[in-house]
């Protein structure tokens, strides 16, 4: 038996940055350094681990959709212990949404061939939590999504989900498309020995063609949605700081009556 | 005037507050028409038509807890072909934002998450959204199909607006997909009688500065005094000081509430991802440096120990 595993990763602005639009209202990607999603990582260590505690003959791909530098990304990835990796670049998907962002990687998905799409439950920039949902739709099989824990076994994934209302647990039968929250477990730290293993593992690169996706499928010109504006949020106008000296609950609760809340 | 579908989330009939909050907005942009699916569909009726709903669309059946997510996808998409509606509306909910996600897709539509506010545009309904950890409101819309489009929580008052409310039978077949991710096991939230966090008006959490999953106590007399719900940083949630289910920030929930208390948290970009959007902000903290000051209309540099219990004992005695 062989498992085939592909997770899907994204390289972001990094959220500690000052992040902001560029003039055709998509992130503007030059002004911040981008990394690989931190919600991806658990992603990633989840596939590792499913990896790890399989008797089957287990490989794990890789895959991101995006410019250049992505390729960041796909180095972590590797470095923390994936297989190979896939980078699908094209300067025509510049503005693509989440809906064609879930076309070009449920093709490419079906073109590396798999068992178990990994994702993590958002990323950290756009945050929808909405592409491993639409990766189940499109593909055709069951999502088992949002975990906090996965398994799998003998051809079924298990794993819990923890909902507002109630915690969940899930079963499907593999092919499936996972994804996993930060609750999952800690991703691992590289270890100097992956990262140089790293720079030896291939990473193919596909463009649009080798995936039969049409420019105007994707990019500005295929998105469903469009943004008319963005604007800065104005500063917070500068409120009241009191310093404690015995009084300060007391203040604050004639602040909060003033208010209204109390 | 053309109608809009609100998908309804409710619990045994019982509506959750996020949907009235949709009955307003959707009242913008056309009639509201409300879907309410599973065990107690039809319950949902009298509250929905008390907001708005000039028809509650209802199905009953033991897919809609037995398996996850498709069975509702499949119910919208039934509703959308029997309305043809100008906009569907599903609330922010993690899987609010899954069922909006696959029907957009199968009905050829864009999908828009987390709205803020929701208005009449002349080439559809526009969303605001808050991004970047709130340093930016953009506006959308969705430029083909039927705009499917997921609302936070908080996003308007909930207004009373008596409608017709005439509840009709959703003829639902359900695919092939349906049964494809069966829950074998549900086990509800233990209630704490708490507010749920996402829904709350006022939302009171805290940070490493409470030092100890004893000292949430605290925390919790606060959050009592005012109703409000109890949040936690991550850095609190790492250290095992309160559940994950609380946590308020990029990788917990995104909070919208009236009022938002920070104890003892100092405001990373992670944490303000997740409350900056709340309308009126206060900190308290010993440092006078931490970055949540930024941010706060009302903030008390002090020792939470001292100020918390100060607090929740005034607002006790001025409830009296």
């Amino acid at each position: 038996m062989s498992l085939r595993i592909v997770v899907t990763v994204k390289y972001v602005p990094d959220a500690t940055g000052d992040r902001h639009f560029a003039d055709d209202l998509t992130v503007d990607r030059d002004d911040v350094d981008g990394l690989l999603s931190e919600l991806d990582e658990y992603a990633v260590e989840q596939a590792l681990q499913i990896s790890e505690n399989s008797d089957d003959d287990v490989e794990v791909t890789v895959l991101t959709v995006g410019p250049e530098d992505a390729k960041d990304a796909l180095r972590k990835a590797l470095s923390m212990g994936a297989d190979k990796a896939i980078h699908v670049e094209d300067d025509d998907l510049h503005g693509t949404d989440a809906i064609g962002t879930s076309l070009v990687l449920a093709k490419a998905i079906e073109k590396a061939g798999y068992d178990l799409v990994v994702s993590g439950m958002a990323s950290t920039d756009g945050t929808m939590g909405v592409v491993p949902a639409l990766l189940a739709e499109r593909l055709g099989v069951p999502q088992v999504t949002l975990l906090s824990e996965v398994t799998v076994e003998d051809g079924t994934v298990k794993g819990r989900r923890d909902g507002d209302a109630a915690s969940e647990q899930l079963e499907a039968s593999l092919p499936a498309v996972v994804s996993v929250t930060d609750q999952s477990g800690e991703a691992r730290y590289p270890s100097f020995k992956g990262i140089m293993a790293a720079k030896k593992k291939p990473v193919e690169s596909w463009d649009l063609s080798d995936l039969d996706i049409e420019a105007e499928e994707v990019g500005l010109e295929g998105a469903y949605t469009v943004v008319d504006g963005a604007a800065e949020r104005p500063a917070r106008t500068a409120g009241t700081i009191v310093k404690d000296e015995g009084e300060g609950g007391k203040q604050l609760a004639e602040y909060l009556a003033s208010q209204k809340f109390v | 005037m053309a109608e809009v579908l609100v998908y309804v989330d409710h619990v045994d009939g019982a509506v959750r507050k996020p949907t009235l909050e949709l009955l307003t907005l959707a009242r913008r942009v056309g009639e509201p028409v409300a879907v309410a699916l599973g065990n107690g569909a039809g319950d949902t009726a009298a509250t929905l038509a008390e907001h708005g709903a000039v028809k509650v669309l209802t199905h009953e059946a033991a897919e809609y807890a037995d398996y996850l997510v498709v069975p509702k996808v499949d119910a919208l998409q039934a509703a959308v072909e029997a309305v043809s509606p100008a906009a569907v509306l599903v609330p922010s909910s993690a899987e609010g934002k899954e069922i909006a996600a696959r029907l957009a897709l199968r009905i050829g539509s864009g999908i828009i998450t987390d709205a803020v506010d929701l208005e009449a545009g002349d080439e559809g309904p526009v969303a605001t959204q808050s991004v970047f950890a709130a340093s930016f409101t953009t506006k959308s819309r969705v430029s083909k199909g039927t705009p499917v489009i997921t609302v936070k929580p908080n996003s308007a008052a909930v207004e009373a607006a008596p409608a017709a409310g005439a509840v009709e039978a959703l003829s639902v077949t359900f695919s092939a997909a349906a049964t494809g991710t069966k829950v074998t096991a549900r086990t509800p939230r233990e209630s704490t009688g708490r507010p749920e966090l996402t829904e709350a008006a006022i939302v009171v959490s805290g940070g490493r500065g409470v030092n100890g999953a004893e000292n949430f106590a605290i925390i919790e007399a606060l959050a009592d005094s005012l109703g409000a719900a109890v949040g936690a940083s991550r850095a609190a949630v790492d250290a095992g000081w309160y559940p994950h289910t609380n946590q308020v920030g990029q990788t917990g929930k995104s909070v919208s509430p009236q009022l938002y208390i920070a104890s003892g948290i100092s405001g990373a970009i992670q944490h303000r991802a997740g409350m900056q959007t709340s309308k009126t902000i206060v900190a308290i903290n010993k440092d006078a440096e931490a970055p949540i000051f930024e941010l706060v209309d009302y903030g008390v540099v002090g020792d939470l120990f001292d100020v918390v219990p100060a607090l929740t004992e005034e607002i006790n005695a001025r409830k009296g």
